[in-house]
C-alpha cells in the first residue's frame, strides 16, 4: 500500500481513539460495573454474555422437547401444572396438537439459532479466538457488543412471540423451517399461532441474522489482520480455522435468510404473492394471493438452511481436533488435511440444499445432483474422523472430562452421519423424509454432537475463563449418563422412522374408554420405543442439572486452576488465568511452531507452548524470558524432518 | 514422531500461505528466522524489517487493512442478500405458475435517480482525488455533493414509488411491482448508511492531528469510496435487472 506507514502510537493518540469509540483495541480496561460487565466491549465478557444466553435458551428449548414427549406419551393425560400455565393451549392439562405444534417450532428455533449459533460461535469462539490468534481483542470491539446485543434483542422477541400468539399456542405451529403457504396465510384462515406469532418469529429471527452478519464480520477480519508475529495460517489452532470457516458460511448464508424473511414478512403482511400460490382456500375462504410458489421458499431457506448446519457442528469439530490432540498428548494427525477437509465441508455445504427437497418435485436430475454432491461431503468427514482415530490411536490417553466428551463427539458424529449418507439418497429419502429417521439423524450428528462440542469445549475451558476448574468426578457422573441417554433417545428414533412416524404429529394413539387405539395401525409396534424414548429423555435432561450445579459450584468453590491446567500448548495457556483485559496484559506473543507440538523428541516436556523458541529448552511464554536460558542450541531442526 | 510440518514440504506450505495471507498487523516486524518455518517471521508474511524482538509494549496500531477488509467482507455480505432476492425475482418470473408476471413498470424518476447516482460515484472520485492533492476545500466540496447527489437519489426513488402509487400500482399490485418496492427499499436503506458515511466523513474525521490522522482520514476516504461504489454499481444492477425482467 502506498500509505504512510505509522509505526507507533502515542499513548495520547491511543487515548484519544478509545475516546471516539474509532474501534481501536488500546482502550484501557473499563472500571465501571456497568462497562466491565453489562455493556461491555471486551470480547471475553462478550464471550461470556454469549454463553449465558445460550444456556437460558437450552434450558428452555430443553423443558419444550419434555413437553413434547410427555404429550406424544401421555397424549390423554392431565397435567394440572400445565392446565393452570396454559388455560388455552393445555385445557384442564391436557395440551392439544396446536400446542405440540408450536412447541415443536419453538423448540426448533431456539435450539437452531439461540444455541447452536451463538453458543459455539458466538460464546467459546469470541472468548478464545483472539487469544488463540495473540490478539488483544476483537477487530472491532464495539461492533461485537452491538452483535450480542442485537442477539439478545432476537431472543427478546423470539420470547416474546410465547405470550403474543394467542392464548392457544406458544408460537407459531410451523416448524423452524416455517414453510409457506402456512406461515404467509394460515392467519387469514385463522390458524393458532400464524398471526402475531409468525410476525414475531420472522422479526426475531432477521434480527438474529443481522446479529450474525456482524459477528461473523468482526471474527473474519480478526483473524486475517490481527495476528500475532509468527502466527503463519498453518499454525492456528484448528479451533480457529473452525470459528473462521463458520463465519465465513454465516457470511455468506444469512444474508439469503434474511431476503427470503423480508419476502416472507411481505408475504404475510402486505399481501404479496412471493411464495403464495393461487387459488387456496380451505373450503369457506378463498385466499386471494395468486402465482408465487412455496418451493421458492424452500430453495431460499435451504440456502442457508444447510450451510447453517455446519454452522452449528463445525465449532464443535475444532473444538473436539484441539482437545483430542491435547489429551492424547500427540499432534493432531494431519493438521493441514483437517484444515482443507474443513474448507472442503464449508464449500461443498453450499451445493447440498436440495437434500431437503427431494419430494419437492424437482426434476430427477436435479436430485441425482444434488445427491452425488450430498454424498461427496462424506469425503471430507471421513477425512477429519480418520484423523481424530488417528489422534488417538497408540496415544497414552488422559481421560479427562473434556476428552470424554470430545470423543463423545466423535462417536456421535459418526453415528449422526452415517445416516445422512442414507438420507442423501433420493430414492431411499423419498419414503423417510420427514419421519422419525430423519429426526433421529439430525440430533445426532447437529443436535447433540454440537452440544458435546460445547460440554467439551466448557470443562475444557472453563478454568482458563475462571481459574477454577470443574469437578471432575462431577463431570464424569455428568458424562456417561448423557451419552448413554442421548443414544437411547435418538437410535430408537431412527426405528421408529423405518416403520413409518412422521414427525411433527402430536401423537400417534389415544386412549378411548381406557382402551389404547392407534391412529394409523401400522405405527403400533413403535409403543415401547415411544414410552422408552420419552424416559430416556426426561433422565438425560434431568442429568443436565448436574452439569449447570457443577459449573456454578465451581465458580465459587472448584479446584484452583493454574495458567496452563491441561498442559495445553497454545495461546491461551500462555497468558494468565483468567486472561487481563488486553489479554497478554500488555505484551505481544510470538509463536515459533504450529499449534500442536506435543511429544517432540529432545524437548524437555512433553508440550511444547507455541511460543517457545526452542524447543530442547525450556517452554516460556515470552522469547526474551528465554534470552539467558540457553537458547544455543540451534539446532532443533532435525525434529522436523 | 511426526510434528505438523515435514522439511521438503515447507517451501510448498510457505506458498500456500504467501497465497492465503493477507496483511497482519500484528505480524509487522517479525524477524525472519530462515527456512525452517519455525520463526516468527516464518509464514510468509508480509515485511520482514521492523523493530524486531518479541514482546515490548505494542498497543495496537492503526490498521488501514482492517477497515478495508471489514467493508469487502460487509459488501460480500449484502451482495449474497441481492443475490437471493434477483435470483427470487427471475425465479418468480419465470415459472410455469407465475400466469400472473405481466408487464411491470418503470416509473421515469428511476431514470433520473440511476443518472444522479453514476454522477455521485464520479464526484466521490473527485473528492478522493482532492484529499491526494492536499485540496481541503475540494475534498470537502466534493463530498458535500456527493452526499447532496446521494439525497437527491433517494429523492428520485421515493418521487417514483410516488408515480407508481399514482398509477395505482402498489406493493402488492403484480410481482413485478413487489419486487420493485423491495428492492428499491432495500437498497435504499443501505445507501442511506453510505450517507450517514458521507456525513460522517464530512464532518466528523478530524484533519489535524498529525501523520496518523491522516492515514485515517485517507483510509475511511477510501472505504466510503468503496461502499459508496459498491452502492452505484448495485443500484445499476438492479435497475437492469427490473428493467429487462417486466
Ligand atoms: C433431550 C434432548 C432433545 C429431545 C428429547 C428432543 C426432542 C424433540 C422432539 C420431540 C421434536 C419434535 C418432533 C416432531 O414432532 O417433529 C424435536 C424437534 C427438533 N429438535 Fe429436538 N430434542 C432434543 C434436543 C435438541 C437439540 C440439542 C437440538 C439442537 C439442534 C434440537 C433441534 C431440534 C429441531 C431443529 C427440531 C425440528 C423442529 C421442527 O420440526 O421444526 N433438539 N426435538
Ligand atoms: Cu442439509
Amino acid at each position: 500500500m502506498a500509505e504512510p506507514e505509522v509505526t507507533a502510537e502515542t499513548p495520547a493518540a491511543a487515548e484519544e481513539h478509545a475516546a471516539h469509540g474509532a474501534g481501536h483495541g488500546a482502550h484501557h480496561a473499563p472500571t465501571g460495573f456497568v462497562r466491565k460487565y453489562i455493556f461491555s466491549i471486551d470480547h471475553k465478557v462478550i464471550g461470556i454474555q454469549y454463553l449465558l444466553l445460550a444456556l437460558f435458551s437450552v434450558v428452555l428449548g430443553m423443558l419444550m422437547s419434555i413437553l413434547m414427549r410427555m404429550k406424544m406419551t401421555w397424549p390423554d393425560h392431565a397435567w394440572p401444572v400445565l392446565g393452570w400455565l396454559f388455560p388455552e393451549g393445555a385445557p384442564g392439562g391436557v395440551m392439544t396438537p396446536e400446542f405440540y405444534l408450536s412447541l415443536v417450532t419453538m423448540h426448533g428455533t431456539m435450539m437452531v439459532f439461540f444455541v447452536l449459533t451463538t453458543a459455539p460461535q458466538g460464546g467459546f469462539g469470541n472468548y478464545f479466538l483472539p487469544i488463540q490468534v495473540g490478539a488483544d481483542d476483537m477487530a472491532f470491539p464495539y461492533l461485537n457488543m452491538l452483535s450480542f446485543w442485537t442477539t439478545l434483542l432476537g431472543l427478546v422477541v423470539l420470547v416474546s412471540a410465547i405470550f403474543a400468539s394467542g392464548g392457544s399456542v406458544i408460537g407459531p405451529t410451523g416448524g423452524w423451517t416455517g414453510y409457506p403457504p402456512l406461515s404467509a396465510i394460515g392467519h387469514l384462515l385463522n390458524v393458532p399461532g400464524q398471526g402475531m406469532g409468525v410476525n414475531l418469529w420472522i422479526i426475531s429471527i432477521a434480527i438474529f441474522c443481522v446479529a450474525s452478519l456482524l459477528g461473523a464480520l468482526n471474527f473474519i477480519v480478526t483473524l486475517l489482520n490481527l495476528r500475532t508475529k509468527g502466527m503463519s495460517l498453518m499454525r492456528m489452532p484448528l479451533t480457529c480455522w473452525a470459528w473462521f470457516t463458520t463465519a465465513v458460511l454465516a457470511l455468506l448464508s444469512f444474508p439469503v435468510l434474511l431476503a427470503a424473511g423480508v419476502l416472507l414478512f411481505l408475504d404475510h403482511n402486505a399481501g404479496t404473492s412471493f411464495f403464495v400460490p393461487g387459488g387456496l382456500s380451505n373450503g369457506t375462504t378463498v385466499i386471494d394471493h395468486s402465482g408465487g410458489s412455496p418451493i421458492l421458499w424452500q430453495h431460499l431457506f435451504w440456502f442457508f438452511g444447510h450451510p447453517e448446519v455446519y454452522i452449528a457442528i463445525l465449532p464443535g469439530m475444532g473444538a473436539t481436533s484441539h482437545i483430542l490432540s491435547t489429551f492424547a498428548r500427540k499432534p493432531i494427525f494431519g493438521y493441514r488435511a483437517m484444515v482443507f477437509a474443513m474448507f472442503a465441508i464449508g464449500l461443498l455445504g453450499f451445493f447440498v440444499w436440495g437434500h431437503h427437497m427431494f419430494i419437492s418435485g424437482m426434476s430427477p436430475l436435479t436430485g441425482a445432483a444434488f445427491s452425488v454432491l450430498t454424498l461427496s461431503i462424506g469425503v471430507p468427514s471421513a477425512i477429519k474422523t480418520f484423523n481424530w482415530l488417528g489422534t488417538l490411536w497408540g496415544a497414552r490417553i488422559r481421560f479427562h472430562t473434556p476428552m470424554l466428551f470430545a470423543i463423545g463427539f466423535v462417536s456421535l458424529f459418526v453415528a449422526g452421519g452415517i445416516t445422512g449418507l442414507v438420507l442423501g439418497q433420493t430414492s431411499l429419502d423419498l419414503s423417510m423424509h420427514d419421519t422419525y429417521f430423519v429426526l433421529g439423524h439430525f440430533h445426532l450428528v447437529m443436535g447433540v454432537a454440537a452440544i458435546f462440542g460445547m460440554f467439551a469445549g466448557t470443562y475444557f475451558w472453563f478454568p482458563k475463563m475462571f481459574g477454577r476448574k470443574m469437578n471432575e468426578t462431577l463431570g464424569k457422573i455428568h458424562f456417561w449418563p448423557t451419552i448413554v441417554g442421548v443414544y437411547s433417545i435418538f437410535i430408537p428414533m431412527h426405528a421408529m422412522g423405518l416403520v413409518g412416524m412422521p414427525r411433527r404429529y402430536s401423537q400417534f394413539y389415544e386412549m378411548l374408554d381406557g382402551k389404547l387405539v392407534w391412529i394409523y395401525n401400522f405405527n403400533s409396534p413403535t409403543y415401547p420405543l415411544i414410552q422408552f424414548v420419552s424416559w430416556a429423555a426426561i433422565i438425560t435432561v434431568s442429568v443436565q442439572f448436574l452439569f449447570i450445579f457443577n459449573f456454578f459450584w465451581s465458580l465459587f468453590k472448584g479446584e484452583r486452576a493454574s495458567d496452563n491446567p491441561w498442559e495445553a500448548t497454545t495461546l491461551e495457556w500462555v497468558t494468565a488465568t483468567p486472561p487481563p483485559h488486553d489479554n497478554f496484559g500488555g505484551r505481544v506473543p510470538t509463536v515459533y511452531r504450529g499449534a500442536y507440538e506435543f511429544g517432540v523428541p529432545g524437548a524437555p516436556e512433553d508440550y511444547v507452548l507455541q511460543t517457545t523458541p526452542d524447543e530442547t529448552g525450556p517452554n516460556v511464554a515470552y522469547a526474551d524470558e528465554a534470552e539467558g536460558q540457553g537458547r544455543g542450541s540451534s539446532n532443533g531442526n532435525d525434529v522436523h524432518g | 514422531m511426526a510434528t505438523t510440518f515435514t522439511g521438503d514440504k515447507e517451501t510448498a506450505v510457505a506458498q500456500t500461505e504467501a497465497v492465503l495471507d493477507i496483511t497482519s498487523t500484528r505480524r509487522r516486524g517479525g524477524r525472519g528466522r530462515g527456512g525452517n518455518g519455525r520463526g516468527p517471521g516464518g509464514g510468509g508474511g508480509p515485511g520482514g524489517g521492523g523493530p524486531g524482538g518479541g514482546g515490548g509494549d505494542e498497543p495496537r496500531r492503526f490498521s488501514p487493512e482492517r477497515y478495508r477488509l471489514g467493508v469487502l467482507v460487509g459488501i460480500a455480505s449484502i451482495l449474497m442478500m441481492f443475490t437471493a432476492l434477483a435470483s427470487a425475482l427471475i425465479v418468480r418470473s419465470g415459472m410455469h405458475t407465475s400466469v400472473d408476471w405481466r408487464g411491470g413498470q418503470m416509473p421515469t424518476f428511476v431514470y433520473l435517480s440511476t443518472g444522479l447516482i453514476v454522477l455521485s460515484s464520479l464526484t466521490f472520485m473527485r473528492a478522493k482525488a482532492s484529499l491526494r492533492h492536499g485540496e481541503e476545500a475540494g475534498y470537502k466540496l466534493w463530498l458535500t455533493v456527493t452526499l447532496l447527489l446521494g439525497l437527491g437519489f433517494l429523492a428520485a426513488q421515493v418521487l417514483a414509488w410516488r408515480q407508481l402509487v399514482a398509477a395505482g400500482v402498489y406493493l402488492a399490485s403484480n410481482p413485478h411491482s413487489s419486487f420493485f418496492y423491495v428492492l428499491t427499499g432495500l437498497h435504499g436503506i443501505h445507501l442511506l448508511g453510505g450517507i450517514l458515511a458521507l456525513g460522517y466523513l464530512h464532518w466528523f474525521v478530524r484533519r489535524a492531528g498529525g501523520p496518523e490522522a491522516e492515514l485515517k482520514r485517507r483510509t475511511l476516504t477510501d472505504v466510503v469510496g468503496i461502499y459508496w461504489h459498491f452502492m452505484d454499481v448495485l443500484w445499476v444492477f438492479l435497475f437492469l435487472l427490473l428493467f429487462f425482467w417486466r
